[in-house]
């Protein structure tokens, strides 16, 4: 038990230590497009749901997985498809740049 | 025991590190998401692979559905809802989240870490109804003003503290409820309840913020649900959210000079007791007059804010561009670092435009130019430009603007005559080097087109 809860600080230390070293010093014209990438990110939840719901085992369990399902999904989707709209702006004037 | 599906988490988890690292660069952004985006795949599949899995009929309709709701929303909408999207898109993450915490709550999950379930539970609710709150608001579906009422504070944090008391009743039976009922029921009504009455006094100008502490917040929630169901790609993917997303916060609330705290207490825009009684006359210009003037400027800078975003105006603010560039006029764009709904704002939509990166400019080093400068416009900006906030009474005070009101010229495109976002009247349209240009900004922008072609 004692074990298992140092090495659970171990992990939440260091990887919120990565994902302080990640985003500082960041430009702020990239704000924006990071709040949403991040955003996508923690659709990983969907992992989550997708096991809930798989081993729900009555009905009470089933509806609230399900809707568990469909709103991580909903995050995952979305905060991808948005994030890479912003970050195509990016990139078209990349390739112009280089065109010329 | 060897699980490829473990394997492939931690693989994922580099892949998104990875992503985010380059997604904070802007040439290497667009593979960081794309990175992140095949992580996130190659982890959501390998899901369907863990031993004793069942119900996959139903996760396939679930995944259905919601990719659907997903992708239809995000290619759909405008660039300029882009932040009330982000938000409503982690309200979905910060609700799965929660969800999942409450099936490990009922079902008394064998996890070491169920009681951290109930962290993921009321951080989830939170950030579920806080995040709706916001879209609504940002939407213009609900009032953007704070809603405020005596011993608001007070009585919000007597609902959290009510939620964690029944979170804890239904966790450890010895401590007592007082209910018929089991405590799960008020805990996640409470947590629901508080993350609406957290949301309400916070005005429009600080969504940006509130949206970014959500965001972090909904990560936190994940990290919690992944040490209740002991998968460890969320604890880590979890945290990674949460530490990003505070520092992104922090840097977004430092970019406004304002705190954590006041933004989250302080019912910014609520009111401005300065010049109510003061009448001041704006003076106004014609679109034919402002050619005249910009045709003959030597320099020229332009400040856009949210009504060039509202008016969908950045693509006549290129045109312009195009034929005060094609006159051998130097032109330059002036950004603020929070200009818009959220930081950043600007200059995603004229990029969209084909604005070039070079002539957008940061604050610090434009504000060093315009007293040099011979014309300013101002594009729908407000607060931004506002020379209040130099004044110590101001509600405003304190956060750092752009000099607009130092160039020899200053002209304002304004839709009205009302109040910026924080509801806080602008001390530079009635300044002597001001001229207000009313009308929406993409046609009044057109007009201005017109006048400098004709001369």
């Amino acid at each position: 038990m004692i074990a298992e809860v140092w090495s659970a600080v171990y992990i939440v230390v260091l990887s919120a230590f990565v994902g302080y070293e990640v985003v500082s010093r960041v430009p702020v014209i990239l704000h924006t497009p990071l709040m949403s990438g991040s955003n996508f990110i923690h659709g990983v939840v969907l992992v989550g749901a997708i096991i809930a719901l798989g081993f729900a085992t009555d009905n009470a369990e089933r509806i609230i997985g399900f809707a568990a399902v469909v709103m991580a999904t909903i995050n995952v989707t979305g905060g991808y498809v948005v994030t890479k709209r912003m970050l195509k702006m990016f990139e078209h004037k990349k390739k112009e740049e280089q065109d010329v | 025991m060897f699980d490829l599906y473990e394997l492939i988490y931690v693989a994922a988890i580099v892949f998104f590190v990875i992503g985010l690292h380059r997604m904070g660069h802007p040439k290497t952004a667009l593979s960081g998401i794309i990175w992140a985006g095949w992580a996130m795949a190659a982890a959501i599949i390998v899901s369907f692979t863990i031993p004793g899995i069942s119900n996959v009929p139903l996760i396939l309709t679930g995944i259905a559905i919601g990719g659907a709701i997903g992708w239809i929303a995000a290619t759909r909408v405008a660039m300029v809802s882009m932040p009330q999207m982000v938000a409503i898109y982690n309200g979905m993450g910060g609700g799965a989240a929660a969800a999942i915490a409450a099936i490990e709550l009922l079902g008394g999950s064998a996890s070491v870490y169920l009681q951290l379930a109930l962290g993921g539970a009321i951080i989830g609710s939170v950030s579920l109804t806080g995040s709706t709150v916001a879209f609504l608001k940002l939407q213009g579906w609900m009032k953007q003003t704070p809603v405020t009422f005596p011993l608001q504070q007070p009585f919000n944090i007597l609902i959290l503290a009510a939620s964690a008391y029944f979170g804890l009743a239904y966790l450890f039976p010895q401590i007592p409820s007082g209910l018929a009922f089991s405590p799960i029921y008020p805990f996640f009504i409470l947590s629901l309840v508080f993350g609406i009455l957290m949301t309400l006094p916070i005005g429009g100008a600080d969504m940006p913020v509130v949206i970014s502490m959500l965001n972090a917040l909904t990560g936190l929630a994940v990290a919690f649900d992944g040490f209740s169901t002991s998968n460890f790609a969320m604890v880590v993917a979890g945290m990674l959210v949460g530490a990003a997303g505070t520092i992104l916060t922090v840097a977004m609330a430092r970019a406004m000079n304002r705190s954590i705290f006041s933004v989250l207490f302080g019912a910014f825009g609520k009111t401005d007791e300065h010049d109510l009684n003061e009448a001041r006359i704006a003076r106004a210009i014609e679109a034919e007059d402002v050619g005249i003037m910009m045709a003959y400027a030597g320099s020229i800078i332009i400040a856009p804010g949210f009504g060039m975003a509202a008016a969908q105006a950045q693509f006549r603010v290129k045109e312009l561009l195009d034929i005060l560039q094609s006159r051998n006029l130097q032109v330059r764009f002036a950004i603020h670092p929070v200009a818009g709904r959220m930081p950043g704002h600007m200059n995603v939509l004229l990029a969209e435009a084909g604005i070039p990166y070079e002539l957008m400019v940061d604050m610090d080093e434009i504000n060093r130019e315009l007293p040099n400068t011979d014309v300013v416009l101002v594009v729908g900006a407000n607060d931004v430009v506002n020379p209040a906030a130099r004044r110590t009474d101001s509600p405003l005070h304190g956060m750092p603007i752009l000099d607009v009101d130092k160039a020899r010229n200053v002209i304002v495109i304004k839709r009205g005559a009302g109040k910026g976002f924080a509801g806080i009247d602008n001390d530079l349209f009635y300044s002597q080097n001001t001229r207000m240009l009313y009308g929406d900004a993409s046609e009044v922008i057109a007009a201005l087109i017109q006048s400098l072609k004709k001369l």
